[in-house]
């Protein structure tokens, strides 16, 4: 109990002072847990009270806030927020204009659905890439790779996420730009096809930026999996293919639909990568948009539920398909 | 022995066909490590056939290296004639039963039944027929449609044992599949296993640590120690004649008496065994009959084990023996009052059985040796 170097009192032995002061300090410890014990109603509310204030006054507020803007408008002239409850916002999302009448035409042409469509596209897109490339690596990183060489092999995938996002977007800019090493890499095998700024580029950077967010929960998933049950599936005749159809990928689907969560979500919400690796209009750089330049907030909130809404179905469909059953 | 040795090729010439699986010189490293260390090992087709051993002595890898989950490092194994040592495990007519039972969580029970036969794109109403008959087998009508997760351990180790058979492999394998059960589960299970065996007529191959599992259900049996076979034969000849130090401590409690001790009781000092059932606890000054052998001690522990009391006796020429006496008569009270009483122990010399000093690996006249 003696602390190296201290000089102890005469007459009186360190061990009786320090175990009085900590059965001091114990007792309170100890009645206040002891009554949590008792009350385990309070203990829950003291364990939750911070998480729950966060989620109701900073995260459902302000959605609820936007999802009321929605319905207002702007005075145009006056370019103030009239708190006047319609319809006019979404009207404008459906056929490009307040003015112009809901036909099929009006609707396929709007900017606002090409603009949507172009998003869930490139969204869709970027995940199935970015499951397609996460699996054999998780699968590697979970079953095959020594355990001195799995720390390492996750370090490596968390790497890229230590630098800054924008410097990493930069970074794809200059690779994917019309000068750029991607361009001669392609010209080189004969292929002539102008990536700069394109749509493809887009694509490219988030499938990087992304990846990170696939891999990890499929490895947790596939982690999970028993190795006795891909021996088993082999054991009674199935080849390898088979085993990864039929009791892989049903075993790992929370991890999937995690993982393309993750992709398909931040891709519908990202505004910096389309502006500095692309040239056309995403989701986010419209809502941008409107609310520098144009200052019509009503409508950028309008906007904004499209992707809340795209989000809701596809978390509808993931749960009817039984992906959170295992969760 | 040298005639049982003639005698035992004999048998195995005349068996040459009817050897199921067999083992040839297989070793297996993994890294340093050697699990496996030369077995060599024949199975004949429709026995029940026990590798047992302690962890670690490389009867589950061997179990691994015939389900074809594990390569050997060396040597060769051969289902049925056919070397299969390079097979993949889906392209070998065996099956698994495995010790976590290793169900498919996300599959009812007939699911998991069927699935071997899925893959093997049989027939809808062949499958339908099958998975049923499966399951009526190991007694588990109307689970067809529950989770995995729904059941006991001991419907869980039915399902597994079910999905396997369902197969109808040349081999099946069991992995300690009674491990996670209660002993009296256990029991039970040890029964219909060996029922179910009867009647499919399969060769199994039944991997366990617990002796007297491996005694009751195996026509034979091979004790494994430190990647090698130790003894094969069958429950009667490896209980009564070990041919290893090893196996006499193994399987069953055995004294292993040598040196000094063994010379003055026994009149040699080359090692041997006598089984604690087969002493006679008596007075000090009882009489002994010139085929018997006899030692003096003190009675140090008693342990009451309701049908058995096991007595562990320190003797006076400097060792210890532990003597098991079924309770004919005695009660626990009389048999704990004789702890720390002077006895002399008698048995039958024939009931010594020489063998190597423990330790040493294999016994000389295995009949399997290599």
């Amino acid at each position: 109990m003696g602390i190296p170097g201290a000089r102890r009192a005469p007459g009186i032995p360190d061990e009786t002072m320090a175990s009085v002061a900590t059965a001091g300090e114990r007792t309170l410890v100890r009645r206040v847990s002891a009554m949590l014990f008792r009350h385990p109603k309070t203990k829950l509310a003291a364990l939750l009270a911070a998480p729950l204030g966060w989620l109701i006054v900073v995260y459902l507020a302000s959605l609820s806030l936007m999802l009321v803007t929605a319905f207002w408008r702007l005075n145009e002239l006056s370019s103030q927020i009239e708190r006047v409850w319609g319809l006019q916002n979404f009207h404008t999302l459906l056929t490009g204009a307040q003015t112009t009448p809901i036909t099929l035409s009006s609707v396929v042409h709007s900017v606002y659905t090409v603009i949507t469509f172009r998003t869930l596209g490139i969204a869709v897109a970027v995940t199935l890439t970015d499951l397609t490339l996460a699996f054999p690596i998780a699968y590697y990183a979970a079953r095959l790779a020594s355990s001195r060489l799995r720390p390492i092999l996750l370090l490596a995938v968390t790497m890229p996420l230590w630098s800054n996002y924008l410097v990493r977007v930069f970074a794809w800019r200059i690779i994917t730009s019309g000068d750029g090493p991607l361009q001669s890499l392609m010209r080189l095998v004969g292929v002539h096809y102008s990536v700069g700024a394109s749509n493809w580029a887009v694509w490219l950077t988030f499938c990087y930026l992304w990846l990170p967010f696939a891999i990890l929960p499929i490895y947790a998933a596939i982690e999970r999996v028993p190795g006795s049950l891909l021996e088993a599936s082999s054991d009674l005749g199935a080849h390898g293919w088979m085993t990864f159809r039929r009791v892989v990928v049903p075993l790992i689907l929370p991890g999937l639909v995690a993982a393309s969560i993750f992709t398909f979500s931040l891709t519908l919400g990202d505004y910096i990568t389309p502006v500095l690796v692309g040239k056309q209009f995403f989701i986010g750089n419209a809502i941008y948009n409107l609310v520098g330049l144009a200052s019509n907030l009503p409508l950028a909130a309008a906007f904004a539920t499209v992707p809340v809404v795209i989000m809701a179905i596809y978390l509808t469909v993931a749960r009817r398909l039984g992906a959170f059953e295992a969760l | 022995m040298a005639q049982s040795q003639a005698q035992v090729a004999g048998v195995r010439a005349r068996d040459e066909t009817r050897v199921a699986v067999r083992l040839e010189g297989v070793h297996k490293h993994f890294g340093d490590v050697v699990a496996v260390d030369g077995v060599d090992l024949d199975v004949r087709e429709g026995e029940f056939f026990s590798m047992l051993g302690p962890s670690g002595s490389g009867k589950t890898t061997c179990l691994r290296m015939i389900a074809g989950f594990e390569a050997p490092t060396r040597g060769r194994i051969l289902l049925g004639g056919t070397d299969v040592t390079r097979l993949a495990p889906y392209e070998r007519d065996v099956n698994t039963v495995f010790q976590d039972y290793a169900l498919f969580p996300h599959m009812t029970v007939e699911e998991n039944v069927d699935y071997g036969l899925r893959v093997k794109r049989v027939p809808k109403d062949e499958r339908r027929d099958r998975v049923e008959e499966a399951l009526r087998m190991v007694r588990l009508e109307g689970f067809g449609a529950r989770r995995p997760g729904q059941l006991s351990g001991g419907q869980r180790q039915r399902v597994a044992l079910a999905r396997a058979l369902v197969n109808r492999p040349k081999v099946l394998l069991l992995d300690e599949p009674l491990g996670a059960l209660d002993l009296k589960l256990r029991q039970e299970m040890q029964i219909e296993l060996k029922q179910i065996q009867q009647r499919v007529g399969l060769t199994f191959i039944y991997v366990t640590h617990d002796q007297e599992e491996a005694l009751t259900m195996s026509d034979r049996l091979a004790v494994f120690s430190q990647g090698r076979v130790e003894q094969v034969g069958s429950p009667a000849e490896v209980y009564e004649r070990p041919a290893t130090g090893f196996v006499a401590g193994f399987v069953g409690i055995s004294n292993v008496l040598e040196g000094e001790a063994a010379r003055r009781i026994a009149g040699s000092p080359s090692a041997f065994t006598i089984r604690p059932e087969k002493i006679h606890l008596a007075d000090p000054d009882a009489e002994v009959r010139p085929d018997q052998c006899s030692a003096t001690g003190r009675v140090d522990e008693v342990v009451y084990l309701g049908a058995l009391t096991r007595y562990i006796v320190s003797l006076d020429v400097g060792a210890e023996l532990v003597v098991v006496q079924q309770n004919l008569s005695t009660s626990s009270m009389e048999a704990l009052q004789v702890r720390g009483r002077p006895v002399r122990l008698i048995w039958s010399r024939q009931n010594n059985r020489p063998v190597e000093a423990a330790g040493a690996s294999e016994g000389p006249e295995g009949p399997e040796g290599p």
